[in-house]
Formats: C-alpha cells, structure tokens, sequence
C-alpha cells in the first residue's frame, strides 16, 4: 500500500502500526476503537505483520502485557476508548513511571453515565496527566503520520515515554479519507528498529519496577518530569524530521488564519477541521476569525504558543469536556495560567460544545465569535455559577 | 526419567542447586516461609527464568530501589496483573526470538502473586493467560491473608480465621466463609500441569516445578506458605505447621496433569486438625463446635480428592 487512497482512518491506523514493524500488539474491543485492531488481527492473520497480537480479556490487561511486552523489548502497540482507558488508569501511570516507549491509539469517546459510545474528550482528559506524551490529529492523514511520529519520539532515548496518539472517534475513525501512504523503506529509514537499553533478559538480569521508599521517590518523579520536560525538543526535532523525510512538515500546534485574527480559537482535535470551515466562511462577511489547532498536548508547549498568542485580543478555548467540578475545562485552565503569567492580556472565554457525539456547527462557531466580540472584561470575571459557556444545549 | 522410573523420587538435598536466585539481605519476617517457597522455586527453575510478580509480601520485602534481592530478571507492575505481565514478556520473547533479536533459547516465564493477587483481585489477569494458554508457570504463595497490608482476609482465608478484616466478637466466627478452591478453578481452564506444594516438602515441590517447567502451556502451582506474623505462629515453626497442614489433610499434596488427579502425598490416617489449629493465635478463639465443623468439612473435603485422584498414589 504506497501512495495516496481513500481508506477508512482506523484502517490506516492498523497499517501505520505496521509500518512501524510494531513486534507485540495487545488490545481489547471497545466501539469506537475496533476497526483498529481488528485490522491488525487480519494483518496478523494473514501473515502481512509479523508480531504477536495478545488478545487479553480486559484494557487492564491489554496496558499491563505491554508493559512485560516493552520491558521485554519489543516495540509494543495497543489502542483503546473511553471505558476501556479508564479501566487502564491504573496502568497508564506505570507504564510512565517505568519509562516504556509504548504507543496508544486512543479514538476519544465520552464516559459513563449515562452510556455513550460517540465522540468527546472526556476520556483522555481524565488521563492528561499520567506521564503520557500525548498527540492530537486532525485528519486521517495526520492520524497515520503521527503513529510514526509516536514511536519515533517515544523510543529517543531522551525521551523513553509512552506516547497516546489521540483520533477522534467516529468523526475521525470511522470516516474515509485520502490518505497518502509512505513506502515501507522510507518508514524503516525513519524509524530504525527499537533498541532499548534495558530489557528483560536471563543473560543480563535486571530489576524493574521496584518500589520507591521516601527517600528516592521523589528524585524518581523529578528525573521524570525532567524527563517529560526535555521531551518537547524531541519532539520538535521529530516533527522536523519527519517534515523532511515524508514532506508534510507538522508543528506542535498549526495555526489558520491567525495573523490579524480579531478572535482566536483554540481547540483539540478533528473539531479543529469544523473550525476551518467555519473561519473560511467568517472570512467572507470580514469576521477575522483564526485558529490555533494543538498538537501536542502534553508536554505542554507554553512557550510556543505563548509566541502564537502575543498580541491576540480575544481567545475562545473551545472544549469538549465537562470541568467536572473544576472552575472551567483542562484547556481553558491551562491557558488563562498561560496568559497570567506572560503578561497577556486577552479576553479568554471557555466554551464547551460537542459532549458525547453532539455536532459541533458552523453556526455554533459563528455564535462563539459574535459573543467573543461582545464580550468585555467584566464577562470574564469568576463569577456565582457556571464559569463557561455552555454550547448547544437544550433549556 | 519420571517415565523410565516412575516411582523414583528425583530430588535428594545434594543435588538442589547450589546456585541463589533470592539471595540473602531481603526484608521478609523472621520464619517467613513464604520467602522459603520463591528461594526454592527460583532453584527449580533455574537461570534462564523471567520473574513476573504481583505486589504483595514478597515484592516489598525484595526490592526497595536501589537495592534488589533478585540475580533473575524480574519485574513488577501492579497488583492484580502479573499474570498479563508475564503474557506480554512471553509473547515478546516468543516474536523477538522469531525474528532473531535475541539469542534462541528457552527462557521461562514465572508470574508470581500472593493469595490476594490470585484469588481475588487477579483472578481476572489469572484466568486470561491461562486461557490464552500462555507458555508459562503462575505460582501463588499462599499465605492465606492479605498479610502485606496487615492481615486482612481474603478468598484463601480459612474458615474461623481472625484477620484484621475478620475479627471474631459478639456477631462474628472470624472467616465466616470456606477458603476458595483456586486449584480446581485452575484446573477448570483445561490447562496441562497443576499442583499443590508447601515448602515444608522441598522435594515434592522441586519435583512439581520441574514438571511445570516442562509442559508446553501454563501451569499454576499453588504453594501454601506459613506467615508466623499473619498466623500468630511462633517463628521458629513455620516448617511443622506446613506439614501438619498437609498431614491433617487441610492442604493436600497433589497434581493435575492433563485433568488427571494424583495425591503426591498420602496424608492417610489423618492427624485431627485440633493439632493443626492448636498454637496459632488466628484460630485461638474457636470453640469445639466450630473445630468440630472443620473436621468434618476438612475430611469431607478430603474424601472427595481421595476419590478423584489415582489409586496409585504412594507416600513419599
Ligand atoms: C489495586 C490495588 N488495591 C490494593 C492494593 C493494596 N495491597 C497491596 S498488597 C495487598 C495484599 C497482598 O496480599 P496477597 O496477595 O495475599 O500477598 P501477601 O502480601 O499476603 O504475600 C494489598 C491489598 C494495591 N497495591 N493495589
Ligand atoms: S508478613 Fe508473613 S508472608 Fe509477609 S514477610 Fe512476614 S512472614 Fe512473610
Ligand atoms: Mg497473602
């Protein structure tokens, strides 16, 4: 498969993994994530990949093998959703803490209450902070590109992190799209074998995963967080990389009409698609909409979007996440500490829209912009009750 | 050998390895014969072995970075999935040996976890791999109790224990339920090698490693393992309380291979389980009645193994 064909996104998912050579694969079945691995269940099968595929009988499970998988030293793949990343929880935070470059596809999907297989960020937001490098795509051709990406920083042995590679679900892994597919060659000229430095081996024993008294826990978490830390010029320098390599340059946040845009948006996601379109059609009544489309999520990069947002008046964090209690959603959160500490001094407004597979609309957009614009200081002021905005949601 | 000479025992003390695998320095209790059990497993299976264990007991008192008790590879993951851990180190030796990345020997995979991390909060991961019918050996060290976390009650707590969880008083017995049959449910998963062992029998537990070892899928050993801590045993008798459990058919010797059952150790006559009982302060406040109730559910219990297992079994 070399070249450029229209292909469901989960299924180019599956044939990246196997680009990647991926050696373990140990996932279990939850909607919207099962046209992925059942994908590389037949390249298994049929002999198209070479690895072994663990078809474990829970996510806890699924995670825990790819630890013992990566340990061992094999480049190791899983993919999971919703109910299934949070039944992992556990995990996700020991497969950083032990520093194993193992790669999810994580096809976002609301939790549980009520029940809803569609697309929000509830998900992953409830594992922001496990010590996962996480990535967001846009399109399906982002989605391929950046399971190579993923194993190529994951495994720098600057870095030697986790990576979640963040599709939305349905909206993104169930669409087909044009995706232009690299040659195997070009892939492995990339992205040579996985060369660990420690594994599991008689003839060189080591030991992993002891626990840590006071007295060394703490240094352990700060190597760590250094670590995680130092890992966005890796990532930087992959996305350059592979810019050069593959000739689609990626950035840790892409930016759309942002120049002399009156309003900024700034989203996660295949929703940033959504938000295009809106803009170009903003754009024609001379409403100069932009956006800031993030990339990458964690490690967060401050500074490169602290340069995009200089000068910017009017920001809408768009999200599509409940805060669960908080003052506001994650994003939001983590850009109003942005602007605070760097002396911005924009009108920041958070609105959350889309939850568990509602549409986001072009008008929805349109209406985020006009109330933008009409939006004073005083509207953005802590205030008794909600402290977002509330899209699209029935009185 | 077994099969030329059946009925030759194939340990004797001088030919157990000299070798290590658990060395000395750990943390474990004074008389922990749980510790005895992993030190004499990691002997049966020798160098080319991979550990995968739970936390509980044995991973605390082993491993406290910097330090390490283990000369083996060995890794440590979570509580309730050692035995998913040891299914993914198993698959990629198997696909790294395939494709040649690392040197083509057998290296065996052992998952290891207590009685809570087998019977209860792993019984899941536990029953996945052995499904999946993984090429390697579970053990659980049965210390009846969540010992690690002081002493709470678990599945594998015998009936009238006191734990912490399972106080006795007014309204209560102590462990008012039967202790879980977790060999049965191994066995139930059709897999070709489980056993019973206590390390107060070495060489009966030798013997099993060895043929657990060797078969080609899982095998699950379930090893009782007297906790003088969690037992209110003296230290020093930790040895006699694994045989007296053995002898008074409260944990029967034996071994499932391909479902076929066979006492390792004929216990017959029974020694009255008062004798058992007598001495360990978890079981100090049962009255006659209550002691009276074991023994018949104990000889029962026996009863019912005698008749599944083969009449050929002989007294080692
Ligand atoms: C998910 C989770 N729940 C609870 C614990 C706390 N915990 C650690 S070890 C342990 C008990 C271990 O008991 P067992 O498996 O019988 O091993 P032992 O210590 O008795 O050898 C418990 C409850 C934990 N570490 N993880
Ligand atoms: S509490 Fe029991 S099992 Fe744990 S180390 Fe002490 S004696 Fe051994
Ligand atoms: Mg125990």
């Amino acid at each position: 498969m070399i070249g450029r064909r229209g292909i469901e996104v989960s299924l180019a998912i599956a044939e990246a993994a196997k680009l990647c050579r991926v050696e373990v694969i140990s996932a279990y079945p939850i909607t919207p994530q099962t046209h992925i691995v059942e994908h590389l269940s037949e390249l298994v099968a049929d002999g198209d990949l070479e690895a072994s595929y663990i078809t474990v009988e829970s996510e806890h499970s699924a995670l825990s093998a790819c630890v013992g998988a990566a340990a061992t030293g094999a480049r190791t793949f899983t993919s999971s959703s919703s109910q299934g990343l949070e039944l992992m929880h556990e995990i996700l935070f020991v497969a950083s803490g032990m520093r194993l470059p193992i790669v999810m596809a994580a096809a976002n999907r609301a939790l549980s209450a009520p029940l809803n297989i569609w697309n929000d960020h509830s998900d992953v937001m409830a594992a922001r902070d496990t010590g996962w490098i996480m990535l967001f795509c846009t399109n399906g051709q982002e989605a391929l590109d950046s399971i190579i990406i993923a194993y190529k920083i994951a495994e720098d042995r600057r870095v030697l992190m986790p990576v979640m590679v963040n599709i939305d679900g349905f909206t993104l892994t169930h669409v087909v799209e044009p995706v232009e597919f690299p040659a195997q060659e070009t892939v492995d000229a990339f992205l040579p074998p996985y060369s660990p430095a420690y594994t599991l081996h008689p003839d060189k024993p080591v030991t992993m995963g002891a626990y840590g008294i006071p007295e060394i826990y703490t240094e352990c978490k700060f190597a760590q967080e250094t670590a995680m830390n130092n890992s966005k010029e890796v990532v930087i320098e992959v996305l350059d990389a592979f810019g050069k390599q593959f000739g689609r340059p990626y950035k840790v946040a892409e930016t759309y009409q942002l120049e002399d845009a009156d309003v900024v948006f700034i989203a996660l996601g295949a929703m940033n698609e959504n938000i295009m379109t809106a803009i170009d059609e903003m754009r024609t009544e001379e409403k100069k909409a932009g956006l800031v489309n993030l990339r990458l999520y964690r490690p967060f990069p401050g500074e490169e979007l602290l340069a995009l947002l200089k000068g910017k008046k009017r920001i809408a964090v768009v999200e599509r996440v409940m805060p669960g209690g908080a003052l506001n959603s994650p994003l939001f959160n983590e850009i109003t500490s942005l602007a605070y500490r760097s002396g911005l001094t924009a009108l920041i407004k958070n609105y959350v829209i889309a939850l568990g597979g509602r549409d986001a609309l072009q008008s929805d957009f349109r209406h985020i912009f006009d109330d933008m614009q009409q939006a004073s200081a005083k509207d953005t002021r802590i205030k008794k009750g909600l402290n977002f905005a509330m899209i699209g949601v029935r009185a | 050998m077994t099969t030329l000479l059946p009925n030759v025992r194939t340990f004797a003390a001088n030919v157990i390895p000299k070798e290590e695998f658990a060395v000395p320095g750990h943390r474990a209790c004074t008389g922990c014969a749980e510790i005895l059990a992993v030190r004499l497993a990691l002997k049966g299976f020798g160098r080319d072995t991979i550990i995968s264990m739970a936390t509980g007991c044995m991973e605390i008192v082993s491993s406290p970075l910097p330090t390490t008790d283990w000369t083996l590879p060995w890794i440590h993951v979570a509580f309730e999935n050692c035995a998913a851990v040891a299914s993914g180190v198993e698959s990629a030796l198997k696909i790294l040996r395939k494709k040649g990345k690392i040197p083509d020997k057998d290296v065996h995979v052992v998952a290891i976890a207590g009685d809570g991390g087998t019977m209860d909060i792993g019984l899941q991961s536990l029953s996945g791999a052995l499904e999946r019918y993984h090429k390697f050996t579970y053990i659980c060290l049965d210390n009846e109790a969540y010992m690690n976390t002081g002493i709470q009650r678990s599945s594998g707590t015998p009936f009238g224990a006191m734990t912490t969880t399972s106080p006795p008083g007014k309204n209560s017995i102590g462990q008012s339920t039967w202790k879980k049959d977790m060999p049965k449910i191994a066995v139930a998963h059709n897999i070709p090698y489980v056993a019973t062992a206590c390390p107060s029998y070495p060489f009966d537990f030798l013997e099993k490693i060895r043929k657990a070892k060797m078969v080609d899928g899982p095998s699950y050993i379930h090893v009782l393992s007297v906790c003088p801590t969690g037992w209110r045993t003296p230290t020093d008798l930790s040895i006699r309380y694994g045989r007296l459990a053995v002898q008074t058919g409260v944990f029967p010797l034996y071994e499932v291979e391909d479902g076929k059952y066979r006492l390792t150790y004929n216990a017959e006559p029974l020694r009255p389980i008062t004798e058992y009982l007598k001495g360990q302060g978890r079981f100090r406040h049962l009255t006659p009645d209550s002691i009276a109730t074991i023994q018949k559910r104990i000889t029962t219990d026996w009863e019912a193994l005698k008749a599944l297992s083969d009449s050929s079994a002989k007294a080692i």
